[in-house]
């Protein structure tokens, strides 16, 4: 059995929880959360050893690997703090509030030898999996223009404050939201590396941005568009979708139907000349355990697998996404 | 249950597969008269029980189906809780105790608070049953033999290990609204064990079932043979697998697999609905004749 413990049992961390008590090789030795009131129900219903101190909690529970779901402006710390103990580790996104900070911790996690993984979940989604496949093969040719997108109804009211809405600790539609977005194009085709623009929108938020728009270009010299805004109503949940145009064909998918067009015969197997449509159902593999999508499921599944060394450790890993951090602070620089 | 019920996902934009469709059916519904419309349909084809989350919307047709006592006298629903997005949005905005503080009605959260934090804790149960009886108040006066909770709530529990807070979800709609109480998951195998070992018999469990092992944690083998042993009463959701499946071969499928009492499933036109139970009725109706 994998001893893990929990480091922020809010939203992201209740679900990561839930996700490892019913996970078979993981027994969790200790969660550590600030709010009393989530430790009682918690230690109380669950049974799990409580800390309000993660140095303690680490210290006297021992743990092979912690997951840490705090606010971002933490993440540097705590995460240095458990590699610096040998612990594996597993982090909630957006990685770190810049990218010299997520560096330092890629080398370290890197020299020590330990497992790291960044919680972007939507590179275990069926479609997504799919899109890189098919853009790494080169089935749709030399990328030449990319469209990454993400919309929802995150902030869709002027209202009260919370540490997403700090700039200071991680908050902001850019950090928060067109993180996801941006890691999956740096991941699909290469890191965004140079913004030609970039506007950081406040729509409802006082002190951060709602919307981000930028002209971007990656390491292979393709460029492209993002366009992300939380406080767009009219999406359910947050809806997030990549458009790919190539020399031999153009994809546009998101995270539950991808459709790829084919200029000519060229296509792999499965698939044929014109459009294609795929669902996630067709490109999923079951979960033992499903809670809010497979791929939360998968993420955790493959961190445990490498913690276990079953799988190598590389996907989300520190480094990735240190180079999303990267990213964003170009971006962000460029909307000043 | 009845053999065939009612659901809600085409009503508000829940499609498991496509972003497009979803955009699609919320325009179509955009107004309650158009969910009456095929409610009303439903009714038309013999679908007398409808089983919908308890989304704010909702709370509009339950005014209908009361102003109309005569038409809707056999209808039923079968409400799930919580909408969840609801929820997920609070936490994202306000944290866990700010949502809380929002959602439990009345003063209850505010004097806990007052009275400190010690006591909150061995009252989260009482917590829960004020969650539970806020969701139910739309439905005042209409019949709601089963109350379900929604698979989020119940697969996060289970994960959690909080087996108590799920039978006290189970004891406490039996109580206080002589009800059933329903679990929507998609961990059966999992779930029963537990519900199992809390003392509740033959619970009514509604599950994904189809063809494709869609969403069937453990597998479609072992939820085939759980089904054999009739340890619950089953519900069929997702039969199509999310549209992975033909509707002809999905329905042929889960109508034939024993102890299935009851298949839901939701369409928004009139010739979908009509088409699903005819052939639902079709395979039973072979099936009596094999037996």
């Amino acid at each position: 059995m994998l001893k893990v413990a929990l480091i922020g049992a809010g939203k992201m961390g209740i679900s990561h929880l839930s996700i490892l008590g019913a996970h078979p090789d993981v027994e969790i030795v200790g969660v550590c959360d600030t709010s009393k009131i989530v430790s009682d129900v918690l230690e109380k219903y669950s049974g799990f050893s409580c800390y309000t101190d993660y140095l303690k909690m680490v210290d006297t529970t021992k743990p092979d690997a912690v997951f840490v779901a705090v606010p971002t402006k933490f993440h540097y710390k705590m995460v240095k703090d458990l590699l610096d103990r040998n612990i594996h580790v597993f982090s909630e996104k957006p990685f770190c509030l810049n990218p010299t900070e997520s560096n330092e911790l890629f080398l370290l996690a890197k020299k020590k030898g330990l497992v790291n993984q960044v919680g972007y979940h939507n590179k275990f989604v069926g479609t997504f999996q799919e899109v890189k496949k098919l853009v790494k093969e080169g089935f749709i040719g030399e990328p030449q223009h990319f469209l990454g997108e993400a919309y929802g109804p995150v902030v869709i009211k002027k209202k009260s404050e919370t540490w997403r809405s700090d700039p200071n600790e991680g908050g902001g539609c850019l950090m928060d939201y067109a993180s996801h977005v941006i890691d999956l194009i740096n991941d699909i085709l290469s890191p965004i590396n140079s913004c030609k623009g970039a506007m950081l929108k406040s729509i409802y938020s006082k002190q951060v941005d709602d919307a981000v728009y930028a002209l971007v270009g990656i390491e292979s010299g393709t460029t492209g568009v993002i366009s992300v805004n939380w406080s767009d109503e009219t999406y359910r949940k947050m809806s997030t979708s990549v458009t790919i145009i190539g020399s031999k064909g153009k994809i546009v998918s998101d995270a539950n139907e991808l459709k790829v067009y084919f200029k000519s015969d060229e296509h792999p197997k499965g698939y044929s000349k014109g459009w294609n449509v795929k669902y996630v159902t067709d490109l999923t593999e079951e979960v033992n355990f499903y809670l809010r999508g497979e791929e939360y499921s998968s993420q955790i599944d493959y961190f445990v697998k490498a913690v276990q060394g079953e799988v190598p450790n590389t996907v989300n890993t520190f480094e990735s996404a240190w180079k999303t951090d990267l990213s964003i602070s170009i971006i962000k620089n460029n909307s000043k | 249950m009845e053999r065939i019920l009612f659901g809600d996902n085409q009503f508000f934009a829940v499609n498991h597969i496509s972003d497009e469709k979803s955009r699609a059916q919320a325009i179509k519904f955009k107004d309650d008269s158009a969910i009456i419309k095929v409610l009303d349909d439903a009714m038309a084809a013999g679908i007398n029980t409808f089983m919908c989350t308890t989304h704010d919307r909702i709370a509009n047709i339950c005014d209908v189906i009361r102003d109309n006592p005569k038409k809707y006298k056999d209808f039923k629903i079968y409400p799930c809780m919580p909408y969840a997005h609801k929820y997920a949005n609070a936490v994202t905005e306000l944290g866990i105790v700010g949502t809380l503080k929002q959602y439990v009605p009345g003063n209850f959260f505010g004097s806990l608070f007052k009275g400190g934090v010690a006591y909150i804790n061995k009252d989260f149960i009482s917590i829960m049953e004020l969650l539970v009886d806020a969701e139910m108040k739309m439905f005042k006066g209409i019949n709601t033999p089963v109350i379900f909770l929604q698979n989020v709530i119940t697969d996060l529990l289970l994960g959690l290990g909080m087996n108590e807070l799920l039978i006290a979800f189970a004891k406490h709609v039996e109580s206080k609204y002589n009800a059933e109480a329903g679990f929507i998951t998609m961990n059966l195998p999992k779930l029963l064990s537990v519900l199992e070992e809390g003392g509740i018999k033959n619970p009514i469990i509604c599950a994904s079932i189809n063809k494709v092992n869609f969403r069937m944690s453990g597998g479609k083998e072992l939820y085939e043979e759980v089904l054999k042993q009739g340890r619950c009463r089953v519900i069929a959701m997702q039969v199509l697998g999310g549209g992975a499946i033909p509707p002809k071969e999905a329905l042929e499928y889960v109508a034939n697999l024993p102890n299935v009492e009851s298949i839901l499933f939701g369409a928004s036109s009139k010739q979908n609905i009509q088409n699903t139970v005819e052939t639902i009725k079709y395979h039973d109706n072979q099936r009596v004749l094999v037996e």
